[in-house]
């Protein structure tokens, strides 16, 4: 199946059309297949050169197998992901040595992602090794040149991940993606294993980085504070799907889908004011599990407004009004001219 | 309470009548291979019932380590404890872990970050409700399986009746955390903490959690501390607020005076440096510069001195002289050298505009 939006390619670094991923679920002595985690279905978006779109959603709806795809760190069961007009969906092991260098992931974890057993200086050098690069002034310095950028010192060098702050962590983890000058990064929840205050520094060193380098960022991250500061634009994700699609101040003061809708309104407002004076709405019950999603709309089961359609029919993901698309019989705010939900 | 900081009640003065939970100048050390680590290093407030308190504080601030306490479930021997900490008018420092693991399930009950860890998962949700109830109630297994199954639809668990015979396992996080929860509240503790019971939830569940304390509060008037670096959630449930860093509270007030007039310059740096929903996009967030201190070796005087704006200011107090938690003319408890007028100077002109 199809969605009814065809990205162009022109001005965008990134397209994914019917991005696809179900890993299949084994039982018995055969390892027959018995089923599959439908992880991510019919994903369609693209990345426009040097912006930053964001996919949200709760834990388990896909955004890192996502990431994994674009990256191809996995293999996608169906779609396609293009790079620069390029179709990048089934290099070989040999053709993917160069598309490594242009796209980069940094991942969620500041502790798991680094070997404890390398220095910094073997961290940050690899991928130039491994990639054969010319460097001037030698790896080293290349290296220490680096870490200067992401605001580490260059007497980092001999040091060892666990000698590092959760923060300093996540920027060595950031010096390793930058190495090799990538144009597109992949974020997978870069700040939110950080305290506040820290949290605050490494968002402002990759803002600096993308305007400094020019890089395009695909961020993945759950918390809507932080989605809002980061993004030029948001895909929200649901069970596998993406429900909706727009720029970020669409996203916040008009959004469209139910689902957006209740996420919006669930975030706490840090101002005791706010307390009585919200309209919160509560979704009840849990993410149903993405080995048998719900048919029809994959919200349908939580969702306030479900109708008989929205059971049996698949909502497709169309632009309701220019640039803003939503899949969803019975949209939100699609006349309104500006509501506010927070 | 007495305006005059006292060392000894760790600022505070003696606890107001009706404080159900009342700690001063509570020490947690850990003597380790590498030196004491001080995790929590003077502390005081109070709690009385049908109130919530709020602590927040990074990571590695002494939340935890604090709550632990409370319960007394440090294990033996690890930890040097000093101070006061009186529930309902009994001290529980130096108490015998006998008597104090009678006074768990109904005076005082805990709902921990990893509901895996509180749960055991041999045994289904039911029958561990089910045992914690017993404890403290002579009923038969038929009553208090019934009570189990009320308490798991009181949470939100459907069809409680069949998923009472349920394992930890077969629960999704946010059906585990809602578990964990009835499980703390079965016996109607007088005391809940609650120690970033929704941290590894997402919005839409934690919202849910988050209603659920508050009504089970409002039904039991328990008093219930809530322990989070999410300052969004103690916004929405906490009375008074209490900030921690490096194992000291640096700011204790009522959440409003908090959030609309901090004193601190640690809290105006947590609250300027987080991105927020409510307020017109900032095109640049404005973090606090450094890291938290290892409590090995705190910083002497202020240990936020490090990274503190206006630590130049103040002159070299702030790295000699640790400044005492008191009452500040603002009416918050403040451990910070700046002189008030320095401070409502600060305020007014730096800060209040930012937030
Ligand atoms: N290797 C795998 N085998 C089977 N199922 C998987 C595998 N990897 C992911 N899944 C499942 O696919 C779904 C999507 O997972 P994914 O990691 O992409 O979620 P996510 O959106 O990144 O969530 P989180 O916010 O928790 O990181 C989940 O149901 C997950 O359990
Ligand atoms: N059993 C222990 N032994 C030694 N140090 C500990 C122990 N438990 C906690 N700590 C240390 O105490 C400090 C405070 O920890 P904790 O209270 O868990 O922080 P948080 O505020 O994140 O809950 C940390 O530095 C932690 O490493
Ligand atoms: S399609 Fe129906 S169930 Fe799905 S979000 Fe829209 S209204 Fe709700
Ligand atoms: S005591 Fe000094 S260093 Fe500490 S918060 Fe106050 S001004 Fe800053
Ligand atoms: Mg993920
Ligand atoms: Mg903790």
């Amino acid at each position: 199946m199809s969605t009814s939006t065809t990205p162009d390619t022109g001005s965008d670094l990134l397209v994914v059309r019917d991005l696809t991923k179900h890993f299949p679920i084994r039982k018995g002595l055969l390892q027959r297949q018995v089923g599959a985690v439908q992880a991510v279905d019919d994903v369609t978006f693209s990345v426009r050169r040097g912006e930053t779109l964001s996919l949200v959603g709760e834990s388990g709806c896909g955004k890192t197998t996502t990431g994994r795809m674009i990256t191809r760190l996995i293999e996608p069961t169906g779609g396609q992901v293009l790079l620069d007009g390029r179709d990048i969906t089934h290099l070989s092991a040999g053709k993917l040595r160069p598309l490594r260098r242009d796209v980069q992931m940094i991942f969620q974890d500041p502790y798991g992602s680094l070997n404890p057993r390398h220095t910094v200086g073997t961290i940050v050098g690899t991928p130039y090794r491994l990639q054969k690069i010319a460097t001037p002034n030698g790896v080293k310095r290349a290296v220490q040149d680096t870490l200067e950028l992401v605001g580490l010192s260059p007497e980092h060098y001999n040091r060892y991940p666990h000698e590092f702050s959760g923060g300093q962590r996540q920027r060595i983890g950031i010096a390793r993606a930058l190495a090799l000058k990538p144009k597109l990064i992949v974020a997978d929840e870069p700040v939110s294993a950080l305290d506040v205050s820290i949290q605050a520094q490494v968002i402002n060193l990759l803002e600096d980085l993308q305007s400094e380098l020019g890089l395009t960022y695909v961020m993945i991250a759950h918390d809507l504070s932080v989605v809002r500061h980061v993004s030029d634009r948001v895909a929200v994700m649901y069970l596998g799907k993406v429900v909706e699609l727009t720029d970020r101040d669409a996203l916040y003061e008009r959004p469209m889908h139910p689902y957006t809708i209740a996420l919006l309104s669930a975030v706490p407002i840090p101002d005791t004011k706010r307390r009585t004076d919200r309209d919160q709405i509560r979704l009840t019950g849990d993410v149903p599990s993405p080995v048998n999603p719900p048919p029809g709309c994959r919200f349908s089961t939580r969702c306030w407004k479900a109708q008989e359609v929205c059971r049996t029919d698949v909502p497709p993901l169309v632009d309701l009004t220019p640039g803003h698309q939503v899949a969803c019989h019975f949209p939100e705010n699609v006349d309104a001219v500006t509501t506010t939900v927070v | 309470m007495s305006a005059v900081a006292s060392p000894v009640l760790g600022g505070l003065g003696p606890a107001p009548a009706d404080a159900y939970l009342s700690v001063r100048d509570l020490q947690v050390h850990f003597p380790t291979d590498d030196g004491l680590v001080r995790s929590v290093d003077g502390l005081s407030f109070d709690l009385a019932r049908g109130k919530t308190l709020g602590i927040v504080g990074e990571s590695g601030s002494g939340k935890s380590v604090t709550s632990l306490s409370i319960m007394g479930l440090h294990a033996k021997g690890t930890a040097t404890i000093g101070g006061s900490i009186r529930l309902d008018g009994e001290e529980l420092v130096g108490a015998s872990s006998e008597h104090v693991r009678a006074l768990r399930g109904k005076k005082m009950a805990m709902i921990f970050q990893d509901p895996l860890s509180a749960m055991h998962p041999f045994y289904t949700v039911g029958h561990q409700i089910i045992e914690a109830y017993r404890i403290h109630n002579k009923v038969s297994t038929k009553a208090a399986r019934e009570h189990a199954i009320d308490m798991l639809a009181r949470v939100g668990i459907p069809q409680a009746a069949q998923r009472v015979d349920d394992y930890p396992h077969q629960f999704s996080g946010g059906m585990r955390q809602r578990a964990m929860i009835a499980m703390a509240l079965s016996c109607d503790p007088d005391l809940l903490i609650a120690d970033e019971p929704t941290t590894a939830l997402d919005v839409t569940v934690q919202a849910q959690i988050l209603d659920l304390i508050r009504d089970l509060q409002r039904d039991f008037n328990a008093a219930v501390i809530i322990i989070t670096h999410d300052l969004g959630v103690v916004a929405e449930l906490a009375d008074d607020i209490l900030v921690m860093y490096a194992g000291r509270g640096v700011e204790y007030a009522s959440a409003t005076e908090v959030f609309e007039a901090p004193q601190h310059p640690y809290a105006w740096g947590l609250l300027a440096s987080m991105p927020r929903m409510d307020r017109v996009r900032a095109e640049r967030l404005r973090p606090i510069p450094g890291q938290p201190p290892s409590l090995i070796q705190v910083p002497p005087g202020c240990p936020f001195h490090p990274r503190c704006p206006y630590a130049a200011t103040v002159g070299s107090a702030c790295r000699t002289v640790r400044p005492p938690f008191a009452l500040d003319t603002s009416g918050h408890y403040l451990a910070c050298h700046l002189p008030p007028a320095d401070r409502a100077q600060v305020w007014e002109t730096e800060i209040k505009a930012m937030l």
